[in-house]
């Protein structure tokens, strides 16, 4: 995948050099200029792009997605803009996807039938901290760690962190109900959304949900989290706040086996503690880790556990203590305890960078994002392990051991014959074994296109007709980030009418 | 995909394809939205625990069991649900009324408790919500929106509910006279009630913990151990939180209350007046009831934005 983006920037920016004279005048020469020309006329010429750098710089996400097609690329400053975009959109009788960071694993952000795309991240102020209520109104484009480091000053910080949280959006967080290391504990980013302003597909602006504790009505915010751009865009978004622990020990947990670590997991929960996070990672990943971040992980292990335990003091040394001694009677090699902030954050470091790292393995991977019950972590390990050999590829597991949220990377060079073939039947196995073990499609990367024609085995006939019920309550006329999440035959009626590769799917 | 048990395909049976039907739990919150529509048929949902993983954190548990007999079984692992726990009440009722625990601090809201729905739709047949782990983002959110739907649109039969470690340690205090914000600023407090006079708080955790919070309490002012929270009036308000801790002052109409501080909810002693709805929520929730019940026969005569 490094490669692969390196080429695809290496082209962004050669398109981007030819297209600067016209920046200020988005190409309306194209077919789509009545569209443009009354994009610029609503929310004006500099917040509308329709040259092919902009319009392929929002084709993609960071899935191996390549088919999405953009329109013409709006940059709302406002929620009035958002309504105008939707408005003229809707005139032209064109879709309208919303997008974040594009950080999205799944395909959700990529456009299909080229939509009109708002890109939201100039909307990315904090409007509000509301100490009062426990929370804080922000734009949809705050970026989730400038979120946390606003809120730092206050004691306080947002919960779910997932590994891309120093580039992704909250706004792309809500659509994807997103999760991170620490969503054991304090759970996922539903449990921290109190209110939503969106603009629906007609145009309209409605606010879901409030600060009060139990808002009046169905829960409509509960039903829009997660909903991956499919029921309307949000504009501004009520977050929870959460109080910083008093204090916080992080351990490095290290084995010789990888079905001693899966089973220390297990007897953790087992034993009735609750760690903020326990994530894992098996011998490869820890290598690829250690020679990129240095964060001083035991190269020679089979697997490691880093465990975090939170709360007032006497509890966590309490709860580290038993961690640790269930650690040893699973045959723990060693437990290391961080000695101070700087080593709590290098064994983090170690942790989120795990994805880039695997640049020094292989030129490419394919990142897979399934939940299994955590009771059965060893069985599933052992399967994976057993699925990547017979397919003769390179796998790296770093995961949320806690909840059972697998994340094994299939490393791979897209440039041997036959690789991908071989990533994307070994991927299909995972996913197929992970529903047969009980579990789900993802635990947080969201369907997009790259699990769309899944969610059949996981769903009977009856189950998604009610999901299409809800989305349809939303945006009866699937105008919003059309073709995503729902298989073909329970999509909207305008699927028909997206290009025929389009609607394939990753998986052909 | 799902294998519904026979306990559940009886009660969709029961359920039938037509008809104005509603579903009888505890009746504790009975009358919450509104009253059944006249003529309508009253159904029992199935009772009994499926499976509890204690490992796992989760209990599949058929809807009509009442709530104190499932934490009951939840006990012998010391485990719990965030469901209150009512007289009579049942785990369908409390998750179709929506309202969460005293101890909502400490448990989380109701809301998040739902990890799967078995249930029956306004066309009889059974559906499936969310899935069998813990976490898991397939597809639309149907769980959340179920929670507090009042059986509107779609009758429960079975769940799978998160259940947590009860605290080690759990004890109630009495502050007379305190600042809740004091009590609320204790870590392990997973309940703070403030009636315009006194602060009842429950500690809930280790008891190293507990016992450090109850020190640092006392020496702030009296501090009285005490066997639970005291007599909550009849009428729940939903308020911000922020309204909830400046009640007494600008509530004085509603009559003695106590109020639930960090969350929002009041327990007064008048009805709350009717909340706003913005006209573009009205919409959206006609479009839900219409969209999944086109006939308007699960539990007629009640609405959500109708509640508390």
């Amino acid at each position: 995948m490094a490669r692969t983006l390196a080429a695809a920037t290496r082209r962004v920016l050669g398109s981007r050099r030819r297209d600067d004279r016209a920046a200020a005048v988005p190409d309306a020469s194209g077919a789509d200029a009545a569209l443009v020309a009354d994009l610029v006329e609503a929310v004006g010429a500099e917040r509308v792009r329709a040259d092919a750098a902009a319009r392929y710089l929002a084709s993609r996400d960071a899935s191996i997605y390549k088919e999405g097609n953009a329109g013409p690329v709006c940059y709302p400053g406002s929620t009035s803009d958002v309504v105008e975009c939707v408005k003229v959109a809707t005139r032209h009788g064109r879709a309208v996807s919303p997008r974040g960071a594009g950080t999205g694993l799944a395909g959700g952000a990529a456009p299909l039938g080229q939509p009109v795309v708002l890109s939201m991240t100039r909307m990315d102020r904090l409007l509000e901290i509301d100490l009062d209520n426990g929370a804080a109104w922000v734009q949809p484009g705050i970026v989730n760690l400038d979120l946390t480091r606003a809120l730092a000053p206050h004691g306080m910080h947002y919960a779910p962190d997932p590994s891309s949280q120093a580039a992704c959006t909250i706004g792309g967080n809500v659509a994807n109900n997103a999760g991170g290391p620490h969503c054991l504990a304090y759970g996922v980013t539903s449990a921290h959304v109190l209110a939503v302003e969106v603009v629906m597909s007609d145009a309209s602006v409605v606010t879901l949900g409030d600060l009060t504790a139990e808002p009046a009505g169905y829960d409509l915010r509960g039903a829009f989290v997660g909903s991956e751009g499919m029921c309307g865009i949000a504009t501004a978004v009520a977050v929870r706040l959460t109080r910083n622990p008093p204090a916080v020990r992080t351990m490095l947990l290290s084995f010789d086996d990888v079905s001693d670590a899966a089973a220390t997991v297990s007897a953790i929960i087992a034993a009735g503690i609750v760690p903020a996070a326990v994530e894992m990672m098996d011998q490869r990943c820890v290598a690829a880790v250690e020679d990129f971040a240095q964060a001083g992980y035991p190269k020679d292990a089979a697997a490691v556990l880093l465990v975090e335990v939170d709360g007032p003091a006497g509890g966590v040394a309490i709860a580290a203590d038993r961690v640790a001694g269930i650690a040893r009677r699973n045959q723990a090699v060693s437990v290391r305890t961080a000695a101070d902030d700087d080593e709590r954050a290098r064994l983090w470091k170690g942790r989120k960078s795990a994805f880039g790292a695997v640049a020094n393995v292989m030129p490419d991977y394919y990142l897979h994002d399934t939940v299994v019950p955590r009771t059965r972590l060893v069985e599933v390990l052992e399967q994976i392990y057993d699925i990547v050999d017979r397919h003769d590829l390179l796998v790296l597991n770093v995961f949320h051991a806690g909840d059972g949220n697998l994340h094994p990377i299939l490393a791979y060079d897209s440039r041997v014959p036959g690789a991908g073939e071989r990533v994307h039947a070994a991927g299909r196995e995972i996913i197929e074994m992970s529903l047969d073990m009980g579990g789900a499609l993802t635990g947080e990367h969201g369907i997009g296109v790259e699990k769309r024609e899944y969610m059949n085995r996981m769903f009977s006939a009856v189950d998604l007709d009610q999901q299409s019920r809800l989305r349809a309550s939303f945006d009866p006329h699937c105008r919003m980030n059309p073709g995503k999440v729902l298989p073909s035959a329970h999509s909207c009626s305008d699927i028909g009418a997206l290009r025929a590769s389009d609607a394939a799917g990753v998986w052909g | 995909m799902a294998d519904f048990d026979d306990a559940l395909t009886a009660f969709a049976a029961e359920v039938g394809t037509d008809g104005p039907v509603c579903v009888r739990g505890g009746g504790t919150r009975w009358s919450l939205g509104g009253e059944a529509a006249a003529g309508t048929r009253e159904v029992l949902a199935p009772a009994g625990i499926v499976a509890f993983e204690p490992a796992e954190m989760t209990v599949r548990v058929r809807a009509g069991t009442p709530v104190a007999a499932l934490h009951e079984e939840l006990a012998d692992s010391g485990q719990r649900t965030a469901l209150p726990e009512r007289a009579g009440g049942t785990v369908g009722g409390a998750l179709m009324a929506g309202e969460s625990s005293i101890a909502r601090l400490g448990l989380g809201p109701v809301r998040d408790a739902l990890l799967q729905a078995r249930y029956v739709c306004a066309d009889g047949r059974i559906a499936n919500a969310g899935a069998g782990t813990v976490k898991n983002v397939s597809g639309f959110d149907l769980c959340r929106l179920l929670v507090g739907s009042l059986g509107t649109l779609g009758l429960v039969g079975e769940v799978l509910l998160r259940t947590f470690p009860v605290g080690e340690a759990e004890r109630w205090v009495r502050l007379p006279g305190a600042d809740p914000g004091a009590a609320r600023s204790c870590h392990t407090a997973a309940s703070v009630l403030w009636d315009g006079a006194d602060v009842w708080t429950l500690l809930s955790g280790y008891a190293v913990d507990v016992d450090d919070d109850r020190v640092a309490l006392a020496a702030l002012g009296a501090c009285e151990d005490v066997d639970g929270p005291p007599q909550l009036p009849p009428h729940r308000w939903a308020c911000t939180p922020a309204e909830a801790a400046a009640f007494g002052s600008r509530n004085g109409a509603a009559g003695p209350f106590v109020a639930e501080i960090g969350v929002g909810v009041v327990h007064a002693s008048g009805p709350q007046p009717a909340r706003p709805v913005e006209p573009g929520v009205a919409e959206l929730n006609r479009r839900f009831k219409e969209r999944f019940d086109p006939t308007g026969r699960l539990n007629p005569g009640r609405d959500p934005l109708r509640k508390p």
